[in-house]
């Protein structure tokens, strides 16, 4: 039987019980939503801590996996899907996860991002996408919108947006979300989703920098960056069949693509067993 | 090629060799990004590692192959990654996170001339100082470079362990000449040459410190899934792996990095010295230019010149004190490398009093001749 436990037992259940709190973040920061939104999704999935491995890059949300008591790897600036790659291909058995920021996954990390997509490879990545590089002082990112303020873009941001959810589609994932830190218990069900789905799974997480993005832009303080964030957010599911007008300025949310392709690690193994080798 | 050795002589490329030796000293990883001169330890990998159950992958490209055999090895594989000049510096940044990180893992480069793309199919020596000083920071590298096929996969054994037992990345310098080379080959048996085993910690989760300074600086290594839970970070870290500011943890951690090599300097330096019996002139050189050097060396015996060979087949740590005591007699030392002048500084600073230090460069794509190594000699002498 399932025992009902409070959201504090299960939160602190997968923190580091030594040396690393206050956090390094800004209060109000969708950062800690996210991290509650793993946890409960881990805790739902039942997975055993010490086969968790949660690797990061460089930036405000790479900072997460000092906080969790998983085996935990906060790598290089970009190359978290990089290094992520190899502690799944040397030990398939293992939950692989990467957080990463918008700017440390698709600017400096974009290589990286769309071949682990187009590899297919068993690891779960949720980009927490604030539209802008927090830790160095708000320089406008690759999801940072047109016109939108920058400390590198003084006079608003003259730069063409990737949209995530498009490109790692594009590239071949088989699991494309979008949530956000407003919709916390849809964001926590996309990633137990993304971890549970065999393949490249990517949520396009939507957050919040008040801190810089929302000074620099007048957007106001978390709450009211939130607040727009659950304005603009429309799930897929609801969208359906509406017309363009009511879609304009909206972002779509939820499950957006999946495939059932194959995954790298299998097709690997099939090759050793073809050639007469044993899996170690 | 097959991946168990036998002791029957084979007739092998340099960078056949470093794959032979690569197997034989358990390397179960392998990530790298195509590259010439070095792209046949690649294909070597990807065709032996499926038949063992080891693993191989090409990654996009040289930062993705150093940050996957970083994460193999932390995942409890040995790893190894092989590439040439390019993607040496495109692997800088990261080779400073398993120094940072204690991560085991090696990094054949196999040299051509650069800066930039250079020379993709010319010889040069001159990543020497790059393999000491590549990545920012403070650290201390482990760098062998050997000179025959033979030596290849005997260096290549002798990296991987010194990888695993010291906890660090070790770089191989092989070069275009050497990586293309055919010798005969006799490979040791299985066990016949000692292959390290990393330590693993027996202690319960909560004591284990992934980063712990013990007494012998180097401390047991768990991996990922073995049942303990830790923190890896490359930002300056505590025995526990968490980022901290403090003066003292950051000089701790940083002495470690040093110490833990510097205290086994005996253990990872290597030279070999040829004819230096009452030699009054000696040739330094390694690589590819140490046979060169060997026969000149030979041909200026027969000219009754007493002239011998030091080669060092560990350029880092730089081994000073073995080059300091054979230099104890010689008046004259020549530095023969393949660029614009780098080991020769080394020499330079640890020579004994009263030898002189020459510098023999060369850095036009071609190897050094035992002619022009002797005409060296033959100057030096008048």
């Amino acid at each position: 039987m399932h025992v009902q436990k409070l959201e504090s037992e299960v939160i602190h259940q997968y923190l580091r019980p030594k040396k690393k709190f206050p956090n390094v973040w800004c209060a109000g920061c969708g950062n800690g939503i996210v991290m509650g939104a793993l946890i409960r999704a881990i805790d739902s999935l039942d997975l055993d801590k010490n086969e968790v491995v949660v690797v990061s890059g460089i930036g405000c949300s790479s900072r997460m996996p000092v906080y969790l008591d998983f085996c935990t790897l906060h790598t290089t600036h970009g190359r978290a899907i990089a290094f992520a790659t190899g502690v799944k291909v040397a030990k398939p058995r293992l939950k692989v996860i990467v957080i990463t920021g918008d700017g440390d996954c698709l600017a400096i990390g974009g290589n990286h991002f769309i071949h682990a997509c187009r590899r297919n490879i068993d690891i779960t990545t949720i980009l927490i996408n604030n539209k802008i590089y927090g830790m160095t002082g708000g320089q406008f990112s690759p999801t940072t919108p047109g016109g939108k303020i920058g400390t590198t873009a003084p006079y608003g941001n003259y730069e063409k947006q990737f949209d995530p959810v498009k490109l790692a589609a594009g590239a071949g994932a088989s699991y494309v979300a979008r949530g956000t830190v407003y919709h916390a218990q849809q964001l926590e069900k996309l990633i137990a989703g993304g971890i549970s789905k065999k393949g490249f799974a990517v949520i396009d997480c939507i957050s919040n920098c008040h801190t810089y993005y929302g000074r620099l832009n007048k957007e106001g303080d978390a709450v009211a960056m939130i607040d727009w964030i659950k304005k603009h957010a429309l799930n897929v599911r609801s969208a359906e069949g509406l017309p363009p007008e009511k879609l304009e300025g909206k972002f779509l949310t939820g499950l957006i693509h999946e495939h059932d392709g194959s995954e790298f690690c299998d097709e690997y193994q099939k090759l050793v067993e073809s050639k007469g080798g044993t899996l170690k | 090629m097959t991946s168990n050795t036998t002791s029957k002589p084979r007739l092998l490329q340099g960078n056949e060799a470093c794959v032979a030796g690569a197997l034989y000293a358990g390397v179960e990883f392998f990530a790298g990004y195509p590259i010439t001169p070095s792209t046949e330890i690649a294909e070597g990998m990807s065709r032996e590692l499926p038949k063992i159950g080891g693993k191989f992958i090409q990654m996009e490209d040289e930062i993705g192959s150093i940050a996957a055999i970083i994460g193999a090895s932390n995942a409890g594989l040995k790893s190894m990654t092989a590439t040439s000049g390019p993607g040496y510096s495109l692997m800088q940044e990261n080779i400073g996170y398993a120094y940072m990180t204690e991560t085991p893992c090696v990094i054949i480069n196999v040299q051509r001339g650069g800066p930039s793309t250079g020379l993709p199919t010319k010889i040069a020596q001159a990543d020497t100082m790059q393999a000491r000083w590549g990545t920012h920071g403070d650290y201390t590298s482990i760098t062998l470079a050997p000179s025959t096929v033979k030596g290849c996969f005997e260096e290549v054994v002798r990296a991987i362990n010194l990888s695993e037992r010291f906890r660090t990345p070790v770089s191989v310098l092989s070069d275009e000449v050497l990586g293309h080379m055919r010798e005969m080959m006799i490979a040791p048996l299985p066990g016949e040459v000692e292959v390290f085993k990393r330590h693993k910690p027996d202690v319960p989760n909560e004591w284990y410190r992934h980063f712990e300074i013990t007494p012998s600086l180097v401390g047991p290594m768990a991996s990922f899934g073995d049942g303990y839970r830790y923190n890896i970070s490359g930002l300056t870290h505590d025995e526990d792996g968490f980022p901290t500011a403090k003066p003292n943890e950051i000089k701790a951690k940083l002495d470690k990095l040093r110490n833990k090599i510097m205290r086994y300097v005996d253990e990872i330096t290597r030279i070999r010295t040829e004819m230096m019996d009452e030699a009054h002139v000696a040739v330094i050189s390694y690589g590819t230019v140490a046979r060169s050097a060997l026969q000149a060396v030979k041909m200026a015996r027969e000219r009754r010149i007493k002239v011998g060979a030091i080669q060092p087949l560990t350029l880092w740590p730089f081994p000073e004190q073995l080059i300091h005591d054979a230099l104890k007699h010689v008046r004259k030392a020549i530095v023969a490398e393949l660029n614009m002048g780098q080991m020769v500084y080394e020499v330079d600073r640890i020579a004994p009093r009263g030898c002189e230090v020459i510098h023999l460069g060369r850095y036009d794509g071609e190897i050094m001749t035992p002619q022009q190594i002797l005409d060296k000699i033959r100057e030096v002498v008048k």
